[in-house]
């Protein structure tokens, strides 16, 4: 797949594909790739937004050296 | 004996004691303001007291339209000028020529003056500010690790978009050593390059427990940073230093981690509907397509294909029609010639001749006799008749007289 840059590049060549098939006056053959290339976009983008898992980490210093440790925030009180 | 002086010459003694002694020509005085009036000529009159003294004070027009501040009975206040005397009232009184609110009036004024110095250097251009990422991975949160302020990012943040890392750089948020511990955690998270955006937070508080976000190494952090600052510092009224050099103030906390993460449930519904209009599209085009070969399916060159080609072969049998007639009649115009000419020419013919009775001679040698002088008597002659030949003999030779 051509390089796709970041989700909002990716979201932009969405609309404008969608835009061409809804006019409709694309030959077949093209109208076919065009919507495999927004299929591909949009997993993607569902992909991108998956990609990072959720997690909370505070910073320690010791000894000048900052590491990171996971945090729970209940435990601070 | 003593000399006797009048009233004003005393006055006037006094007033110049006041005017060459270096403390009272040139004073800086603290002290609570009561009895504050602004006359309608834009003077100031007022009193300054503590717990045993009080002293009358007159701040003229000139002056005192520079304040930047409006003087209050019960505020305590610096103030600059000199000692002199009001000689119609018999009066010792303080001229101010610079006034400032004391104790929380000092932090006015140096919130005030780092503001204008550093706008001067450009540190709140708008140019500057750098955008938000739009799906930040890694999102550092300078704050205080007790309390209300990270529990409400934390919240606001997840819900709005669960998949991202954030990283709490616990640091104090008041005091002395607040500052430095924030501007610190500003320079390490953008030395170790460990996340996407970055969030100091702090929530209400008077301008002193606000204070460390209004200082100068707190402020040149964030301008210094390579990664965009969202600021939210108090309430959404307190406007601190750090919220003018940050890339985005926000006027809350829970608002800050609003700004740094697009809604998730939002953009899979968005996704959701571009899927939904591309397969619309799509069937549409696909079914436009059929409806066109439908079409040209039922137009008659389709359903009859053969059409054409029997309208060809109808032309073609016409011109082979034709081409039999023009032929055939032809052949009976050149049957009819050769018939005439057949005709003469069996009338021409040797055979019809001898069936009328000429007959053909012929010598020995088989060469036609036509004159008596091919022929003496004795020779041998041939004679063809229609039904065959007669072997002679010539017995006498008679040549034909032309007169006869």
């Amino acid at each position: 797949m051509d390089a796709v840059e970041n989700y909002e590049q990716a979201v932009k060549e969405l609309e404008e594909i969608v835009s061409a098939l809804e006019k409709g006056d694309i030959p077949l053959e093209k109208s076919l790739e065009l919507f495999q290339r927004g299929v591909a976009l949009i997993k993607y983008c569902t992909g991108k937004l998956d990609e990072t898992e959720k997690q909370i980490l505070q910073i320690v210093e010791q000894d000048g050296e900052c590491s990171e440790i996971p945090w729970e925030p209940e435990a601070q009180k | 004996m003593q000399e006797r002086l009048t009233v004003s010459q005393l006055t006037r003694y006094i007033k110049r004691v006041f005017s060459f002694d270096s403390v009272l020509s040139n004073v800086c005085v603290t002290g609570e303001i009561s009895n504050f009036k602004l006359h309608s000529s834009g003077h100031m009159y007022f009193t300054l007291k503590d717990e045993e003294s009080v002293i009358r004070c007159v701040m003229f027009k000139t002056q005192a339209q520079r304040l930047r501040f409006m003087p209050e009975d019960g505020m305590k206040v610096i103030v600059w000028g000199y000692v002199s005397i009001y000689e119609a009232g018999g009066l010792y009184q303080l001229y101010p020529e610079h006034m400032e609110p004391d104790g929380i009036g000092n932090l006015y004024l140096a919130f005030e003056q780092l503001k204008q110095k550093l706008e001067k250097e450009g540190l709140f251009r708008s140019e500057l500010k750098k955008k938000l990422p739009f799906l930040p991975k890694r999102i550092a949160v300078v704050t205080s690790p007790t309390g209300a302020v990270i529990r409400d990012i934390i919240n606001v943040l997840f819900r709005r978009f669960p998949n991202v890392i954030l990283k709490l750089y616990p640091v104090k948020v008041q005091g002395e050593d607040a500052a430095r511990q924030i501007s610190d955690a500003l320079r390490a998270i953008n030395l170790h390059k460990s996340a996407d955006v970055i969030i100091i937070a702090r929530g209400g508080g008077s301008l002193e427990e606000l204070w460390p976000f209004n200082e100068e190494t707190v402020a040149r952090s964030i301008y210094e940073s390579e990664i965009p600052v969202v600021s939210a510092v108090g309430h959404e009224t307190d406007y601190s230093i750090a919220d003018f050099v940050a890339d985005l103030r926000a006027p809350t906390p829970s608002a800050a981690a609003e700004l740094v993460v697009p809604e998730k449930e939002a953009l899979l519904k968005s996704l959701y509907d571009i899927r939904l209009r591309l397969k619309r599209a799509l069937a549409g085009r696909i079914q436009n397509e059929r409806q066109y070969l439908a079409r040209l399916m039922k137009s008659p060159a389709f359903r009859h294909p053969l059409d054409r080609v029997n309208q060809r072969k109808m032309d073609i049998e016409a011109i082979r029609k034709d081409l039999e007639k023009s032929i055939t009649r032809k052949l009976e115009i050149e049957k009819s010639r050769l018939g005439t000419i057949y005709g003469k020419l069996d009338a021409l013919s040797p055979l019809k001749v001898l069936a009328r009775g000429y007959s053909i001679a012929r010598n020995e040698s088989g060469g036609v006799i036509k004159s008596v002088t091919q022929v003496r008597p004795g020779d041998f002659i041939e004679l063809f008749v229609n039904d065959g030949k007669i072997h002679c003999e010539a017995e006498e030779i008679i040549k034909a007289d032309k007169s006869e």
